[in-house]
């Protein structure tokens, strides 16, 4: 099969009309609608279901919920969270708590099957998306920052309050 | 030690030395490079991997990366100043990556992007480097699986803000 080429004319080899056609466009955009976010004055709107990192939560009597059961650090696809449970004096409600509790950042990729896996709804993926940091270190948050960050969600059961 | 005894030892310099290295020709000639620099950062976009799209993304028109005159993504990293490591850096892959460092002028920044460029993220296994550290040093480090624009937006100014902190005795 033959192709036919397209033969350049004159008008077309000039190229003038082209820059000019192109020019136009860019004569538009500067009038038109501006799409820039102004980003750290101007924010993105988050949806519902946008997944940021986890935090901890605790509960509307200062309780910390997580009971060191180990889900997550087990279910975490990249092995980021890092729990050490610590017993609770006898005659509370719950045997354990975590005394360390540690997610990587730098390895969280905000899967949120912590969240999904949690029995206890300890652990919440947050809003927050926007760390940076100079040593692989400062992204190890531990507990306090992730408590800082998961903020209070006050429970309708009170699942350990009344036993 | 009394300050005579300092002095002797080098341990402090003579007071018109300090005044010397105060000088004001020195310190604004400093101050002037880095605010070009920091102002004209090239990035080196080294995208192996999924976050090469919010790299792209943050080019684009939305995000606009061009607002710190940082739009000038350059493909030859002899024309480039910080290299954003986006994505897996496989084992094959690391060569190339240091290369790509070694050939970019100084003075050069390194951004990992990402889980994985940062410390291999959910990659926990032999072909994958566990953090692009291992072979080239990095000045910030962004998490995200990826890491939204604007988390990138933020480490490039935390970068300017580094930037403008720099000493020419102390790179």
């Amino acid at each position: 099969m033959q192709v036919r080429r397209h033969q350049i004319t004159w008008w077309e080899r000039i190229y003038i009309p082209a820059i000019v056609r192109a020019l136009a466009i860019t004569l538009r955009h500067l009038f038109g609608r501006k799409v820039t976010m102004q980003y750290p004055e101007e924010r993105w709107q988050f949806p519902e279901y946008f997944r940021g990192f986890p935090g901890l939560v605790r509960d509307q009597m200062d309780r910390v919920k997580c009971v060191a059961c180990y889900l997550c650090e087990w279910v975490c696809p990249p092995k980021a969270i890092h729990i050490e449970a610590g017993e609770l004096p006898a005659g509370s409600n719950v045997e354990k708590e975590p005394r360390v509790f540690e997610i990587d950042m730098l390895r969280c990729i905000n899967c949120g099957y912590c969240e999904e896996v949690c029995p206890e709804q300890a652990i919440f993926m947050t809003k927050e998306f926007e760390f940076v940091a100079p040593t692989r270190g400062e992204l190890v948050f531990g507990k306090e920052k992730l408590l800082e960050m998961g903020g209070v969600i006050s429970d309708p059961i009170m699942k350990w309050a009344n036993k | 030690m009394t300050r005579a005894d300092l002095l002797r030892a080098g341990r402090i310099n003579a007071p018109e030395e300090d005044e010397a290295k105060r000088a004001v020709f020195t310190s604004r000639l400093e101050k002037l490079v880095n605010w070009g620099r920091k102002n004209s950062l090239w990035p080196m976009p080294l995208g192996t991997a999924c976050c090469a799209i919010e790299l792209m993304a943050t080019v684009g028109p939305r995000y606009d990366m061009a607002r710190f005159g940082a739009e000038a993504l350059r493909f030859s990293p002899r024309q480039s100043d910080v290299m954003i490591v986006a994505g897996t850096i496989a084992k094959k892959m690391a060569p190339v990556a240091k290369r790509i460092y070694d050939q970019m002028p100084n003075p050069k920044w390194v951004i990992a992007m990402g889980a994985c460029a940062s410390s291999g993220g959910m990659f926990r296994s032999y072909p994958t480097v566990q953090g692009v550290d291992e072979i080239v040093p990095v000045d910030l480090y962004v998490p995200g699986c990826p890491p939204r624009p604007e988390a990138l937006l933020l480490a490039l100014m935390s970068l300017q803000k580094r930037i403008e902190m720099e000493t020419f005795s102390g790179r």
